[in-house]
């Protein structure tokens, strides 16, 4: 019954989106704002409709009705509430469903506001996010239906269906097969939706600049409208990516926080663009340069968004992070078809009408490190773009399986990421419109020499690797860049405004909260980027199998094998605790516990890590169970990551400063106040 | 005749004391599994790396390294062996023959074009006689040379 | 979609511009990458090796040393086995497979061929001695063997007729000598 209820919810917004499509082009066309608002209205009541659906299989997960086949797939008895809730997500059908539930949010966002201002785009982004619905829509109705239940033939065979087909009798198993025990963790919870808000926020944006396109307003008035909704989608976006990275650092067990495996990529090239594409909006509206390169990054995103999902779904690429095999791939490719094709054939057709007779004036200005930058991020994505596809492109060629794995990604991108903190540091002390190699030189000179600092402390405690060292050199510019330049401008404000330091700082931050927010933020990838510096290029692992009492050494630190506790848990798994003592010299550090879960019902093993966090490494210890675990002998695998921690925190800021950027100014008050009055 | 049955008798005699192919007496360590491990991919189950795989077959294969690691196969020879027997699939890279060369050229193709780009939209900017007008975005970022030249546009405004 | 029925660019262009070249690429590079995914969509759909298709030449060395040309073996019936030691169901089956071999090997007519998938030497030979397997068995060297028959998981079994083409397919392990002796028959 709830599923008929889940499921009648999904058909009429099926219908609603298709009818919002139809009557919201015909509605531009014929300019008649009577078929418009119904296209409005359209819209609209898709939001409440898959709310309804989206309840009622939450509601099924929760109460734990396994004769769907989706609850017993993603749930069992024993898990606890708040991974039943998270099953929403835990399986294709489900998070093909959050995903129509998030278009319908973001949709009905932007058509409940707004509709009295932008007369000429709204109808054409209706069209565009009813039409990106209409086909997720399709996708579960037809293809990945939560709602199908178990029933019985009179041959004993199981078989999937919506309503009871002749002949068969309900099935009532009593508990589910549960999510796979890989996820059963924290990070399910919010790695998964971060990213799904990421990716289905870029559909506004995205709509704006194709109504743009179709409707010839390519002033700035749609980038405007949709500064903030592509700062929160990049936003959501980037937490993903790193609540995807601190879960595989917390739970896979290998010490690592990113593999290069082509779904994490596929879902870093829409980031990469989207970045590429906030920076190239300010330079838009600061100066009216690169109105074509925006508009192309916007597109670019959202078709990277929809191609990384297909990759993904449509069982193309086999990985850790994949679905299984399905048969959504051949209609996931006709929508690329229509979307790639239709968005950049609008994009050549406006093409002219993008220019803007700007042009950018010197090598050094402001334009121009964001040309550099623009470049850099799409040349990072043919990278990842190249990586990906190659391995399929010569299975069809050639017949023969290739991998092409990290080293390719570290070599080819890497130094284009080394580039990109080297323009973050001198970004902030370029100008806009002209500046020569003399002017920027005297700004920069400065941080480059106090930055030199970190290499030559590195340096003395012994680092030799000079990329390393050209490394921290470059995170630390990029920092004392934005903080020299945040100091001048906070010290001229207090002397020119007699004020104090502090809250020359304060004004200055809530007048420039853009910039300021957006210098908070490279900050923190500044410091990501020690973290990542600190574990690719010093981590040190060993592995062994010793006895109680035994111990292992790594970098200086003792770890000793001190008891073994193996027990089963009450909800269906078998859990072998070791507890390790890391001591450097004489000196006990920490007590931690490594260990591993086996479930009886899946067979599978989850690692436990015992970890020592702080500011200078991570102590990393896991049990591995490739010989069986006794106290005569444990193999314990030890990974030793300098500086990682200053990942997490790194993003913390990051977050903090798109939050910063995203408050809303009292822009609207400043405009207001006549000119000559001091702000 | 004798000659030759007395020489081939003492160099049998000989063999025993040439060096052997002796197996290595200290066992090969895991660190030392691991760290072939980490550039090696399971050769079933894709792009995962056979340090982490955790099923049985990779297990087997671990210990094929450990074996071959003992027996003094270098680096090289074992990445090779394990090529040669499951496919290039299990290389972390694709090895530089035929079509695989784009993995390798394309990179530094990406970066040339960029260049490119550069140099073309830096020679259409400069335009001899192009006036630079200032668009400065707050008091502090200008510098005495732009008020020079304010001064001088002005001066030569006014003759 | 909305954009498909909007008129075509070109035609509607009223500046007349033509569009330059790296834009022509840039469509041309597109079309060639849609055009790649689609087609690895269709291969990665086709389920595996259909009845009746012609099986191209190929050939293996056994862990003894002997070397079997498919070409060289026609006009006889091959049982082909894909199998590891490391998986659990082809333990299930290479009891009954040498039961069977027994009975069929003196004939000529027909010959079962093992292949080792994706396993180690010494692995494969004690799986072999385990079982007191006889009939030839080599390892799929580069997994080229496996990739012609579209292996993804072990064990199969692939019946190849005189004529050189698929006669019949068994995924999974056999669970009987006579279920071997009866796909055997649908080669005669």
């Amino acid at each position: 019954m709830i599923g008929g209820v889940g499921y009648g919810g999904l058909v009429i917004a099926l219908v609603a989106s298709l009818t919002a499509v139809i009557t919201s082009i015909y509605g531009a066309r014929t300019h008649s704002a009577a078929v418009l608002e119904s296209a409005r209205r359209a819209a609209k009541v898709t939001f409440p409709l898959l709310t309804i659906s989206i309840l009622a299989l939450l509601y099924l997960l929760v109460s734990g009705h396994f004769e769907y086949s989706y609850v017993y797939q993603t749930t069992d008895l024993e898990m606890p509430f708040y991974l039943k809730l998270a099953a929403l997500w835990g399986g294709q059908e489900g998070s093909l469903l959050f995903w129509c539930w998030l278009l319908a949010g973001f949709s009905f966002l932007v058509v409940i506001r707004r509709w009295k201002s932008e007369q000429d785009l709204l109808p054409w982004v209706i069209a565009v996010t009813s039409f990106t619905l209409l086909f997720f829509l399709i996708l579960v109705v037809f293809f990945e239906n939560p709602f199908l239940r178990y029933f019985i033939t009179t041959d004993g065979e199981v078989t999937r269906a919506l309503f009871q087909p002749m002949m068969t009798a309900q099935a009532n198993p009593t508990n589910g097969a549960g999510l796979n025990p890989l996820l059963r963790h924290f990070g399910m919870v919010f790695h998964p939706p971060a990213l799904y808000l990421g990716f289905t926020g870029f559909v506004i944006p995205f709509a704006y600049a194709v109504a743009a396109l179709i409707s010839g307003h390519t002033d700035d008035q749609w980038l405007k409208l949709t500064r903030r909704w592509s700062l929160a989608a990049w936003l959501f976006l980037s937490l993903g990516l790193v609540l995807g990275s601190r879960w595989a650092y917390d739970v896979l067990g290998w010490g690592g926080y990113w593999g290069w495996d082509p779904v994490e990529i596929s879902a870093l090239m829409p980031w990469l663009t989207g970045t590429a594409y906030l920076h190239s909006a300010v330079t838009q509206e600061k100066r009216g340069l690169f109105k074509h390169w925006t508009i192309a990054l916007i597109i670019l995103t959202f078709c990277l968004v929809i191609f990384g999902t297909f990759l993904t779904r449509s069982g193309l690429l086999s990985s850790v992070h994949a679905f299984s095999q399905s048969a959504i791939g051949p209609a996931f490719f006709v929508f690329i078809i229509i979307m790639f094709t239709g968005s950049l054939g609008l994009l050549l057709y406006r093409w002219s009408a993008l220019r803007s007779g700007e042009q950018i004036n010197s090598f050094f200005s402001r334009e121009s490190a964001f040309l550099f930058n623009n470049l850099l991020f799409i040349a990072i994505l043919l990278i990842c773009l190249t990586g990906v596809l190659f391995p399929i492109f010569s299975e069809l060629l050639t017949d023969r399986k290739v991998t092409v794995g990290p080293p390719f990604y570290e070599s080819a991108a890497g130094p284009l990421f080394a580039l990109l903190l080297l323009l973050m540091g001198i970004v902030p002390l370029t100008m806009w419109g002209v500046s020569t190699a003399k002017n920027l030189g005297r700004q920069l000179w400065r941080p480059a020499l106090v930055a030199l600092a970190a290499p030559l402390a590195a340096l003395a405690s012994g680092v030799q690797k000079w990329i390393a060292l050209l490394a921290v050199w470059l995170v630390f510019f990029a920092v004392f860049a934005t903080l020299w330049d945040t100091s001048r401008a906070v010290s001229l404000r207090a002397s020119s405004h007699q004020e104090s330091a502090w809250k020359a700082f304060v004004a200055q931050v809530r007048h420039y909260r853009r910039r300021y927010g957006g210098y908070l933020i490279h900050i923190g990838v500044s410091l990501m980027a020690l973290g990542i510096i600190g574990i690719e290029f010093f981590q040190t692992t060993t592995q062994g199998m010793i006895a109680v009492n035994e111990t292992l050494n790594l970098s200086g630190y003792t770890f000793t094998y001190q008891k073994l506790e193996v027990f089963d848990t009450t909800d269906g798994r078998n859990r072998a605790l070791a507890t390790v003592v890391i001591s450097k010299g004489d000196l006990l550090l920490k007590t931690v516990h490594p260990g591993r879960d086996y479930y009886y019902a899946s067979q599978q093993s989850v690692t436990l890590p015992g970890v020592r966090s702080t500011l200078a490494d991570d102590l990393y210890v896991i049990l591995v169970d490739w010989q069986p675990i006794t106290s005569e002998g444990a193999t314990l695998k030890i990974f030793r990551n300098p500086l990682i921690n200053w990942l997490w925190i790194g993003s913390g800021i990051l977050v903090l400063g798109t939050l910063v950027a995203l408050w809303p100014a009292g822009e609207r008050k400043k405009i207001m106040l006549p000119r000559g009055i001091d702000q | 005749m004798k000659r030759i049955l007395l020489l081939t008798t003492l160099l049998l005699f000989l063999i025993p004391l040439t060096p052997g192919f002796a197996q290595n007496e200290t066992p090969v360590s895991d660190d030392e599994v691991n760290r072939l491990a980490s550039e090696l991919y399971c050769p079933v189950c894709e792009n995962i790396p056979l340090e982490v795989c955790p099923t049985k077959a990779c297990a087997q294969w671990r210990e094929l390294i450990r074996e071959k690691l003992a027996l003094g196969w270098s680096d090289n020879e074992i990445k090779t062996y394990f090529a040669a027997q499951y496919g290039d699939q299990v290389l972390a890279l694709p090895p530089r023959r035929g079509l695989n060369w784009a993995i390798y050229l394309l990179p530094p193709l990406f970066v040339a074009g960029g260049i490119i780009i550069v140099i073309r939209i830096m020679r259409k900017s400069k335009k001899p006689g192009f006036s630079q007008p200032l668009s400065v975005e707050n008091p502090r970022r200008v510098t005495p040379e732009d008020y020079i030249n304010l001064v001088e546009k002005d001066l030569k405004g006014s003759e | 979609m909305t954009q498909a029925r909007n008129p075509k660019p070109g035609s509607a262009n009223s500046e007349g511009k033509r569009f330059p070249l790296w834009m022509m690429l840039i469509g041309l590079l597109l079309a060639g990458l849609l055009a790649v995914l689609g087609l690895w969509l269709k291969q990665t759909r086709q389920e595996g090796l259909e009845v009746g298709t012609d099986i191209p030449d190929f050939g293996i060395t056994t862990f003894s040393g002997e070397h079997y040309q498919i070409s060289e073996l026609a006009g006889r019936v091959i049982l082909l086995n894909f199998w590891s030691s490391w998986c659990a169901s082809c333990d299930e089956e290479g009891a009954i497979l040498e039961e069977v071999w027994q009975e069929v090997k003196d004939s000529g007519d027909t010959i079962f061929l093992g292949v080792n998938y994706v396993d180690t030497e010494k692995d494969s030979i004690a799986f072999l001695e385990k079982y007191g397997i006889t009939f030839p068995n080599g390892p799929d060297m580069g997994s080229r063997i496996s990739r012609i028959f579209k292996v993804e998981a072990v064990p199969e079994t692939y019946i190849i007729g005189r004529d050189g083409t698929l006669t019949a397919v068994k995924i999974g392990p056999f669970q009987s000598a006579d279920e071997i002796r009866a796909i055997l028959k649908l080669a005669d």
